[in-house]
């Protein structure tokens, strides 16, 4: 493995070292439908380091977005309950007030999502919206707020800030008005940025300096980034650690290098397989066959058991997300004796022997 | 049906020279140069991926090559004749051939049509055979896709998105096409079920001898599907050529733009040290650059690409471009080769 990549050693030395900025422990979540209470996501653990940047992976459904959600308790209508804690920085997000919640989320914890057109208020030009959160937040006067709204409108690579400010949403592009949006998202410096799908609605090159954008400022200002997506590209190109979901539970939590090219859960592992850059051209592409379990009807044990190729008696049992060594977790009591194909196989064929080549 | 040999013939199945597709916008102002000259064959067998970004035009193109878009100018011919230029009747009967599938199946399927009614559908409506023998044809093109007997019974909600997709594409089959638009009919599924999906494309084409348009911002999609790649942007295509040619030495500085910004699946030891990452966005269509339209975003513009437009030219065989400056021996490893006009 190459030890030698510089994102490698930072994830190892944060993980190892210091206290982690979030500690999720046992989190789920339940709702309330016609149908009575079902669970959406349960036994989530995970740690985030201080500046350290985390992709959240799994396929619709998951509980990917739910879990992001719940950290900063912006929770739909017929939520029903959570469970577990979620520590973070010394406070319980689970357990503590509305009030405290309040001072936390849009200050130490910050969001943004996939269509920034609908998290923005048409009528508000995009400075006001800016500014607002910092003057919620911290006692500033009008005239700080907007330099400090233009400068970070400048951070953000928005062109001609000055001009810019007085704009509403609705005169900016989708890569402007995503780069407004995490321009609203810093303003108050988080320890915490958490992006959900914050560039499926872009374009591949507009994608691309939203990436770029993100990694920047995780790394010159130590935010911690939590990247919710279903695209393995994009927590590849902006993560250093990957944690995969699958029907509401973590089943792997991995440095993304480890993760792609040994994956330890036989699901990473066919997501992997299943993307095209990594077929033979005009191959046939390995799929996962069958579909996620419905939440209403949730087996036991393990829950990707009906789609999975390694299935045997011991699976029926209920799976622990239990420590693989070298700081990797997994939820599969088979994981030690399978030896389970990435992103490098076959390597003859794939676009990655091709690059590699080069 | 007689299966098709695998080799795709040079032969075209749809030939389109100097397309232009315009729209008036809501206010009447102004005018969409949603497609602004474009040329390609389509030949018999082969899939024809057609790559660009939102806005690029790639979804007017498809909805033109099936008319359901009059196209303001140029002409499209199907296997050599103009469907426009055909009566009514004679149009009707022709377009049964030319099929269309959309991204979100459920947008495509009503929610109040068992599965089966929604297969049997373009059946009546063509007019073909007897009640049996309609229902023969719709139960083969289900089973065919690989949906059990029984989904016939079943309404659109009881479907996952994979399934729906594929009730989609036995309706497409129903009437035996020539030829098949897909646009973007994987984006809206999940990665695990693409793959088959995918692979049932493959399987038909090999099946039925189908020719396919594939639409798609996808690259990774597209470049695993496609015998022949279009990288269109704003209205025109800057590329066409041999997929292993378009996503492994791409002569327009767009497309090794596109393929560089492309986030790859790798681990860090083997992704791309230097990627282009582009300035700006796509202008709009309705007051696209002078000269070349990419050339307010080219790392490479010089003062000439403002002036005139590139020429659409067969740089090596079989692989067209249209740029001042692009350079047949360029390999995406070298440093970009020097401009000098």
């Amino acid at each position: 493995m190459q030890a030698g990549q510089p994102g490698e050693r930072r994830s190892e030395v944060a993980r190892d070292g210091a206290r982690p900025l979030m500690s999720v422990r046992g989190l789920g979540i339940r709702f309330k439908t016609s149908q009575g209470i079902w669970q959406a996501t349960r036994k989530i653990d995970f740690d985030i380091a201080p500046g350290e940047r985390v992709g959240i992976v799994g396929e619709s459904g998951c509980g990917k977005t739910i879990t992001g959600l719940s950290i900063l308790r912006l929770l739909p209508g017929n939520f029903a309950g959570l469970d577990g804690k979620i520590i973070f920085d010394g406070t319980d997000l689970a357990s503590c007030g509305a009030r405290q919640m309040r001072s936390i989320r849009g200050k130490r914890i910050a969001m943004i999502f996939q269509e920034p057109m609908s998290a923005l208020d048409p009528v508000f030009t995009v400075g006001h919206q800016i500014a607002e959160t910092l003057r919620v937040h911290t006692s500033i006067s009008y005239e700080e707020a907007r330099a400090k709204t233009l400068e970070m409108l400048r951070r953000v690579g928005i062109a001609s800030p000055e001009r810019r400010i007085d704009d509403y949403p609705h005169q900016l592009s989708g890569g402007m008005r995503q780069r407004v949006m995490i321009a609203a998202a810093l303003i108050c410096g988080p320890q915490l940025l958490i992006a959900d799908e914050p560039t499926t609605a872009l374009d591949v090159t507009v994608q691309a300096q939203i990436l770029e954008l993100l990694r920047d400022i995780s790394e010159t200002s130590q935010t911690a980034l939590m990247l919710i997506t279903h695209d393995l590209g994009v927590v590849a190109e902006t993560c250093t650690r990957m944690i995969t979901m699958y029907a509401g539970e973590v089943i792997e939590d991995a440095s993304v290098d480890e993760a792609l090219v040994r994956p330890l859960h036989p699901y990473t592992s066919g997501l992997l397989r299943s993307l095209p850059h990594l077929s033979p051209r005009h191959g046939r592409l390995p799929s996962i066959p069958g579909r996620v379990p419905s939440i209403a009807e949730m087996p036991n044990g393990c829950r990707f058991r009906a789609r999975c190729a390694h299935a045997t008696k011991g699976c029926e049992a209920e799976q622990a997300l239990q420590d693989a060594g070298g700081g990797r977790k997994v939820r599969c009591w088979r994981f030690a004796e399978l030896n389970l194909p990435g992103a490098l196989h076959p390597p003859e064929t794939s676009v990655a022997a091709r690059v590699a080549a080069q | 049906m007689t299966a098709a040999s695998a080799e795709p013939s040079r032969e075209p199945i749809v030939s389109v020279r100097d397309l232009q597709v315009r729209f008036q916008t809501s206010d009447r102002r102004a005018t969409v140069k949603a497609v602004d000259g474009v040329n390609f064959d389509v030949r018999r067998g082969e899939t024809f991926g057609i790559i660009g970004e939102s806005g690029s035009g790639k979804t007017t193109i498809g909805r033109a090559l099936v008319f359901l878009l009059k196209p303001s100018a140029g002409a499209i011919l199907h296997d050599g004749t103009d469907p426009l230029a055909l009566s009514r009747k004679q149009f009707q009967s022709h377009r049964r051939d030319y099929q269309i599938i959309f991204q979100d199946p459920n947008a495509a399927l009503n929610p109040r049509m068992t599965i089966l009614a929604s297969v049997l559908e373009p059946l009546e409506l063509a007019g073909i055979g007897t009640k049996a023998e309609r229902e023969r044809q719709a139960r083969e093109a289900l089973e065919r896709v690989g949906l059990p007997q029984e989904f016939g019974e079943r309404y659109p909600h009881q479907l996952s998105g994979g399934q729906k997709q594929r009730v989609v594409i036995a309706r497409a089959l129903t009437l035996r096409p020539k030829l098949i638009v897909c646009d973007e009919v994987v984006a809206a599924l999940d990665m695990s079920i693409r793959g088959d999906v995918l692979n049932l494309f493959a399987d038909l084409q090999r099946d039925l001898g189908l020719t396919y348009v594939f639409i798609t911002h996808d690259l990774a999609v597209v470049s695993h599907i496609s015998e022949r790649v279009a990288v269109m942007y704003l209205g025109q295509f800057v590329e066409l050529g041999p997929t292993e040619a378009v996503s492994e030495r791409p002569l327009h500085p767009y497309t090794q733009a596109l393929l560089s910004a492309e986030p790859r699946p790798l681990p860090s030891s083997m992704r791309l040290e230097e990627r282009i990452v582009l300035q700006g966005e796509v202008p709009s269509p309705i007051d696209p650059p002078t000269g070349c339209r990419f050339r307010t975003r080219c790392p490479h513009a010089q003062p000439l690409c403002a002036e005139q437009a590139p020429e659409w030219r067969e740089l090596k065989p079989d692989h067209w471009v249209a740029c001042h400056f692009a350079d047949p021996n360029f390999s995406p490893d070298q440093e970009p080769p020097e401009e000098t006009p």
